[in-house]
């Protein structure tokens, strides 16, 4: 650093231009609008790709979507989910037990991407905080009953993000 | 008034003075945390404290009583006696300071003539809590903690020394009440300005003296960009990271207490205390209390300015490194003052009489 330089930092230092510019911008940003979400009242927008709550989904008849291939307990990262199988009474092939462990979920999404027919997805809801561990081992009723409640929203998100698949 | 003049009465009256100043200085402690809060959230586009009250103005009581009914910790291997004796300290130091600021003509609680060494003398015992609160602690991070703090304070207080002496000088007097007697009649009678027309060259050294007491005043305190002792990032919360509910209010009471004391002292010192910033002859005809209560809207005016850029600065400055804050303390304020303090006396000795 050459001498001129060094007591033209001096000077800078001792006017304390720093701080008065840093002042006015303080100032600035006070009379800005304010970046606060209240949150339990107020929620931020969600992408239509947003990864929450999982749930199963059911055709418009009313039938249950999943085939019980195990895709998605192949390619679970985390061996969250545990699948059992046997043919139903009509025949076809239907799961016996679909739990979800939501204590080792990672929430990467690659359950709905390997369903073949949309059956397991993650969908909009990130409230589901418990009380309790045991709550969050998930079995298949659960899940059924997250799909009907949040079917418009998926169906919806679904939609949006359709072109991108 | 007879009553007033006997050994009751002026117990009781003094007792009653103590008792008003203390609890009207508690309620202003609550609400400079709220502002504080605000600056600081305003500064980062949030809009801070905002639930409890309207727009929040009552969340400094309710952390108090979150404080109270917490369950108080002692950790093991801490020394009882000292570990629950250095919040008490910092307490009683940090409140007793106030005993001697002029907020009005006639109002001070105790107006004696040596006002100055008596806020040094409880500014500089104030490091004793804090030591001792790190010691009790039994541990590492809290010793560090209150070491960095002693440190600092130590370092800071004698700049801040020198600075007060600059302001005696002009003011001629260690009283208080009496330096802001002898800055009245308008800005250009402030100690910031030379303290009076004739002394007016004088600008050009006090205004920088106002602007160091200013940033040791923030290292005085612990305030950031000097808040070391607290460090997040290095130190959790320093000395006081083993303390909890009760004490641990006393010793956020304690620090935010100093640097209200802080605030006003800058005030009183260099910008003429409760002194309007205009001549005010237009007061002769008023009642004393009016006075009174007018002298006190300029002190307050003044403080709450003085709290804002040192909020500000909180909000905008980051950190210093701990051999940057030496090296500001001794090899840039240090001698700076002590050459202030020498024009300033030099000043006086060959202009004056």
């Amino acid at each position: 650093m050459s001498f001129f330089s060094r007591i033209g930092q001096a000077a800078k230092g001792a006017l304390l231009l720093d701080f008065i510019g840093a002042f006015g911008m303080g100032l600035r940003y006070m009379a800005a609008p304010k970046k606060t979400i209240m949150y339990p009242f107020e929620k931020g927008p969600l992408s239509p790709r947003f990864r929450g709550e999982h749930a199963l989904r059911r055709y418009a008849s009313g039938e249950e979507r999943c085939i019980a291939c195990k895709l998605c307990e192949a390619i679970c990262p985390a061996q969250a989910i545990t699948i059992e199988a046997e043919p139903r009474a009509d025949g076809s092939r239907r799961t016996t037990r679909y739990d979800i462990d939501m204590t080792k979920c990672i929430y990467c999404g690659l359950c709905q991407e390997a369903c073949p027919v949309d059956a397991i997805v993650e969908g909009p809801n990130f409230e589901f905080a418990v009380e309790t561990r045991e709550e969050l081992f998930y079995d298949k009723d659960r899940l059924l009953a997250n799909g009907d409640r949040w079917e418009r929203e998926i169906a919806k998100n679904l939609e949006l993000d359709a072109a991108y698949r | 008034m007879d009553f007033w003049t006997t050994p009751v009465g002026w117990t009781l009256l003094t007792l009653g003075q103590i008792l008003l100043v203390t609890v009207v200085l508690l309620l202003s402690v609550a609400f400079q945390i709220y502002g504080d809060r605000k600056i600081f959230a305003g500064v980062q586009m949030r809009k801070g404290p905002n639930v409890v009250g309207p727009f929040g103005l009552l969340q400094s009581f309710a952390d108090l009583g979150k404080f109270l009914v917490k369950e108080l910790i002692i950790p093991a291997g801490a020394d009882r006696a000292v570990f629950l004796l250095a919040p008490l300290i910092s307490v009683v130091l940090a409140l007793g300071s106030w005993a001697v600021m002029p907020f009005a003509p006639g109002w001070v609680v105790a107006n004696i003539n040596v006002g100055v060494l008596y806020l040094f003398a409880f500014s500089s015992m104030g490091v004793y809590g804090i030591i001792m609160g790190g010691w009790a602690s039994n541990s590492k991070y809290a010793f560090l903690g209150s070491l960095r703090s002693a440190a600092q304070m130590v370092s800071y207080e004698v700049s801040i020394g020198l600075i007060v002496i600059t302001a005696i000088l002009l003011s001629g007097s260690m009283s208080l009440q009496q330096i802001v007697v002898s800055q009245g009649g308008g800005f250009w009678n402030w100690n910031m300005f030379g303290g009076g027309l004739k002394n007016l060259p004088l600008m050009v050294v006090m205004i920088p003296m106002t602007v160091i007491f200013f940033i040791s005043g923030l290292a005085e305190t612990n305030r950031p960009p000097f808040d070391l002792p607290e460090a997040e990032s290095e130190l959790v919360a320093g000395y006081a990271v083993e303390y909890g509910s009760t004490p641990y209010l006393l010793f956020y009471l304690s620090e935010m207490s100093n640097i209200l004391l802080m605030s006003m002292l800058l005030a009183v010192l260099f910008l003429g205390g409760w002194q309007a910033p205009f001549p005010t002859p237009f007061t002769a005809s008023w009642p004393p209390t009016l006075v009174s209560l007018f002298a006190f809207f300029w002190l307050f005016i003044k403080t709450v300015a003085v709290f804002f850029a040192n909020a500000m600065v909180r909000s905008v400055v980051p950190r210093y490194r701990y051999d940057q804050l030496m090296r500001l303390g001794w090899k840039i304020f240090l001698p700076t003052s002590l050459v202030a303090v020498a024009a300033v006396a030099g000043w006086r000795v060959f202009t004056s009489v």
